[in-house]
């Protein structure tokens, strides 16, 4: 935790399009660990969501119980928050946005908080495909309670007590892939380069975004011996590519160069640019997605980067074929029969 | 084929008997039974019909109970009149339900097991399953039209007028002009072999009279659904459970014809069903939050499931509606089967110190009307607003006063800052300052303002401007303050129907929900017995004074509830602080509803040595 905040911010810090500075978009001071992963990740949404020119009010900030559910206080302070019950966020954001789609869902969850309390309510978020983007900071235990692994804990991985993990490790992604998410990535809290475009990008897709990223915890899993402990994950590191986001209002100007480059075009003309390290990766292709997944754990490796999306995806109002406007902005006129229709009703029930 | 009773005169009623089909659930006798209930109902006379069904879709015993009432009791009375059986495996205990003197309806294609005979009641063999043989080739046809058939007996013994039912079936097949013949001929069928066979009408008969006056009829559910499709609610999050399956299934219902966009034919509602009653409430919880109207419908498991989150919204301040169709618990209990043993359990729901409006409606227009209140309340008090109602009130078709609604109502949606107000406001915005003294805070939705009103909602204490704190004396001061909008909600609650009776004050009844009925017979049964009754219906829950007023005016104050450990009672004690000894129970939770006779009985046990001279209840 760090105690100091400087009130005093350079006159000429840069503004984005809205006229905003990046501090209408930061939050209260951090309460969690000095060194803390998660620190780097509400960073990474400021800096993300400032450079996307978003206005702070159109975002919700949703999350359930754990340390990475505490971090929506350490961002976007002019936003709603909603720090709901241990595992249960996603019912939460899914009432939320049923009630109101014009706003942004960002929903922040931790490995005990998605894989194992709230393992039923992330899944079906995901098979609605509720229009949110859906952040897991997966640092394989349980910080709050002190260190006990987590569901995501990989076998064998160390804990501080020293204790091998004798459990199957839940692979989210790859739940998430197999449940049909339509956009799935991986990261690492300590590659902002790779992550800020990530969030740009599941914060544009339609529809449910998963981007499971390794937060490594400072003061409970980062001993020798654990699997997501800042060294281990830095050398077991493979990047499907750099990934990168061009928002639909800029021309693309860098040169990507042929062969291992694929281009997504997001429903509002955003493009997802991927430079691919694996050829054997399209972005479009589930299987492939899992395939490549499996590979390279069997190789001891964690992929990281843009894994899935389908850009064409529809989202849940889609499929149910709710009302273009907000169900909130609805008044009386719009939702109420009135007395004549009551009669009728009165009538037919004679 | 017809025996008469020797040994016992033949009941004789005219517009006063309880008639009870005896079936088999899946074969399609609930739409026959339906028709006959209807068209008593049409011939203008008060009756309540109760389906007691079983937990299974096909094959085990279902009864399908009515009660002809032509002064108007609607509550179960008890004791069978008529029985008309149609299902073998219940027989043996369907013929001893039967009151001496009453009729045993049967088929009898195959002869009747002498052993179930009975010198004190009367036999009716009908063949129906050889007029069905004779008449039809298709199975499915045979099973269905049978019920028609016994439905066409019952016209000519019972005197129904015929041209009631063929209207009935016009209307039920509207559109669907070609099933209408085929329907009519089987109730003839019926109706000529009883003609044909038995002296018609029997000693029981209805005749048509205007007691139903503009009354509807309806179930408890369909008019909780309508009500939400009335007061506004756009969000339904839910997870079927019986009995209240039926709600969300109304709201959508009715939702399908009247909330779809006429220019682009979309939703102006969204129904999403969830993976469990934990997400259902959740869903409910995060749409409130964002400002739409939002509610679920569930039973005692599901209340359970939600508990943890009604604690939430308890003490994070936000309007949840909940339905709570009970049934027979605990745990699974009878799930179809009816009780009002939520009580408790749904009051004090959650950890940590909480408790919780509660609605009480005793009839489908209460549960249309409540429904709707239930939003105003929650939104206007920022807390679960629960609406107790049970399977008998919720699943059975009920006699009911005509839905009303004034178009000049507005929703009342509490104490909400909009933008402009946010905009002119100097003062640093408290989602949890008591700015009216009247215990509710202020609230913004999300989403309004890009500077100005946003908070952190959460379940961990905090201060009045939302920012997380541990200090005890901030705690305290919330809770405390939550206390004080609780004496708020008093006021806002409905308050309940008093009828006094005048020379009264020393028998008071206190019932709710679906012992109304029960109730109002019991207090004429006992004025005619000389003793003289007020009755207090509770509809909501905090308590308000007129309810102490009316435990403070009566020497002998009797609860009326349907459960085991009186828990209204027990809330009536704890909530306002009463000596146990000055509450008498009357208790009844074996899944029926309550008759008249058990509460009348226990009144007069207790107050017997009462010398009251008989004064009529005043209406």
């Amino acid at each position: 935790m760090s105690f100091f905040k400087p009130a005093f911010r350079h006159p000429e810090l840069p503004t984005n399009e809205l006229g905003f500075t990046k501090k209408n978009y930061e939050g209260s001071i951090s309460t969690l660990c000095a060194g803390c992963g998660h620190d780097s990740i509400s960073a990474a949404i400021v800096q993300s969501i400032f450079e996307l020119s978003i206005p702070p009010h159109n975002i919700a900030k949703m999350s359930g119980i754990g340390c990475s559910s505490k971090t929506p206080t350490y961002f976007l302070g002019n936003s709603h928050g909603f720090n709901s019950v241990h595992g249960r966020m996603p019912s939460v954001a899914t009432g939320a946005n049923m009630a109101n789609r014009e706003m942004i869902y960002v929903g922040v969850s931790g490995d005990g908080d998605t894989a194992s309390i709230g393992m039923g309510q992330f899944t079906h978020a995901v098979r609605r495909n509720l229009n949110m983007m859906y952040v897991v900071e997966n640092n394989g235990c349980y910080g709050l309670t002190k260190g006990q692994d987590s569901a995501t804990a990989d076998v064998g991985s160390i804990s501080k007590k020293g204790e091998p993990n004798p459990f199957e490790a839940i692979d989210l992604a790859s739940v998430a892939l197999q449940l049909g998410a339509t956009f799935v990535a991986r990261s690492f809290s300590g590659d902002k380069n790779q992550l800020i475009p990530l969030i740009k990008a599941a914060i544009s897709h339609r529809g449910f975004a998963l981007i499971d990223v390794i937060s490594p915890c400072v003061t409970f899993n980062n001993n020798p011996g654990s699997t997501k402990n800042y060294e281990h994950v830095r050398d077991h590191l493979a990047a499907t590519g750099t990934v990168d986001f061009v928002p639909m209002r800029e021309e693309i100007t860098a040169d990507y160069g042929a062969g291992t480059a694929q281009e997504v075009t997001l429903h509002d003309g955003s493009v997802v640019h991927l430079q691919k390290a694996d050829a054997d990766l399209n972005v479009n292709d589930r299987r492939s997605a899992l395939k490549l997944i499996k590979d390279y754990k069997a190789q001891d490796k964690i992929l990281t980067g843009l894994l899935y999306m389908d850009a064409d995806s529809q989202d849940c109002h889609e499929t149910i074929g709710t009302s273009k406007k907000a169900l909130r902005t609805l008044g009386e006129s719009e939702l109420c029969p009135g007395e004549k229709a009551l009669q009728a009703i009165n009538e037919s029930l004679r | 084929m017809s025996s008469v009773a020797k040994g016992v005169k033949s009941i004789e009623a005219v517009n006063d008997f309880v008639i009870k089909f005896a079936n088999v659930n899946g074969t399609g006798s609930a739409s026959a039974n339906n028709l006959f209930a209807k068209s008593i109902f049409r011939m203008g006379i008060p009756m309540s019909p109760k389906n007691i069904f079983p937990s299974n879709i096909q094959g085990l015993p279902t009864w399908y109970e009515v009660r002809v009432s032509e002064k108007g009791y609607l509550g179960r009375r008890g004791g069978t009149d008529f029985m008309v059986s149609v299902n073998p495996q219940s027989m043996a205990k369907d013929v001893k339900e039967v009151s001496p003197g009453g009729y045993f309806l049967y088929d009898n294609t195959k002869p009747l097991d002498l052993r179930l005979h009975r010198d004190d009641i009367n036999f009716i063999g009908i063949p129906l399953m050889q007029i069905c043989m004779d008449e039809y080739k298709d199975a499915r046809q045979r099973q269905l039209f049978k019920n028609m058939i016994y439905v066409g007996a019952l016209a000519a013994l019972l005197d129904i007028e015929f041209d009631v039912l063929t209207g009935l079936i016009a209307d039920q097949f509207k559109g669907k002009e070609k099933l209408i013949a085929p329907n009519v001929h089987a109730l003839e069928l019926g109706f000529q072999y009883a003609k044909a066979n038995f002296e018609c009408p029997c000693s029981i008969t209805v005749k048509r009279c205007d007691n139903v006056g503009d009354r509807i009829l309806l179930d408890g559910n369909t008019a909780c659904g309508l009500g939400a499709v009335y007061a506004g609610a756009t969000v339904a999050g839910w997870y079927p459970i019986t009995p209240s399956t039926s709600v969300i299934e109304g709201f959508e219902k009715y939702c399908k014809r009247m909330r779809i966009d006429p220019a682009s034919g979309q939703k102006n509602y969204a129904i999403v069903q969830a993976e469990d009653e934990l997400a259902a409430i959740g869903m409910v919880i995060g749409a409130s939050w964002n400002g739409a109207r939002a509610f679920t419908a569930t039973s005692g498991p599901g209340v359970s499931l939600m508990s943890e989150f009604l604690g939430l919204a308890y003490f994070a301040e936000i309007p949840t509606v909940l339905i709570d169709v009970q049934r027979a618990g605990p745990s699974t209990g009878m799930p179809t089967r009816t009780q009002q043993s939520d009580i408790v359990a749904a009051a004090y729901a959650s950890h940590g110190d909480t408790k919780h409006v509660l609605l009480f409606p005793s009839t489908p227009k209460d549960c249309f009307d409540m429904t709707a209140q239930a939003f105003d309340l929650a939104e206007r008090l920022q807390t679960p607003v629960i609406m107790l109602t049970d399977l008998d009130l919720g699943m059975n078709d009920n006699l009911s006063e005509p839905l009303s609604w004034d178009d000049a109502r507005e929703y009342d949606r509490g104490k909400v800052f909009n933008a402009e107000e946010l905009e002119a406001m100097s003062e640093r915005f408290g989602r949890y300052l008591d700015v009216d003294g009247d215990g509710i805070p202020y609230r913004t939705y999300p989403g309004t303002h890009p500077t100005k009103g946003s908070f952190f909602t959460r379940g961990t204490s905090r201060d009045e401007y939302a920012v997380y704190t541990e200090d005890g004396s901030e705690y305290v001061k919330n809770m405390e303050r939550l206390l004080h909008k609780w004496e708020t909600a008093k006021s806002y609650v409905p308050a309940p129907e008093i009828i006094s009776v005048e020379g009264g004050k020393k028998v008071g009844l206190i019932h709710f929900g679906t012992s109304k009925d029960a109730t109002l017979e019991a207090v004429d049964k006992l004025a005619e017995q000389g003793i003289t009754a007020d009755s207090c219906r509770i509809k909501a829950f905090p308590f308000n004074h007129e309810v102490e007023d009316f435990i403070a005016e009566h020497d002998t104050v009797f609860v009326i509830e349907q459960n085991r450990d009186a828990q209204m009672r027990q809330l009536l004690v704890n909530e306002c602080e009463i000596n146990p000894k000055s509450l008498v129970k009357i208790l009844h939770y074996d899944g029926m509803p309550i008759t008249a006779d058990t509460i009348a009985q226990r009144v007069k046990d207790v107050v017997q040595h009462d010398n009251v001279t008989p004064i009529k209840r005043a209406q």
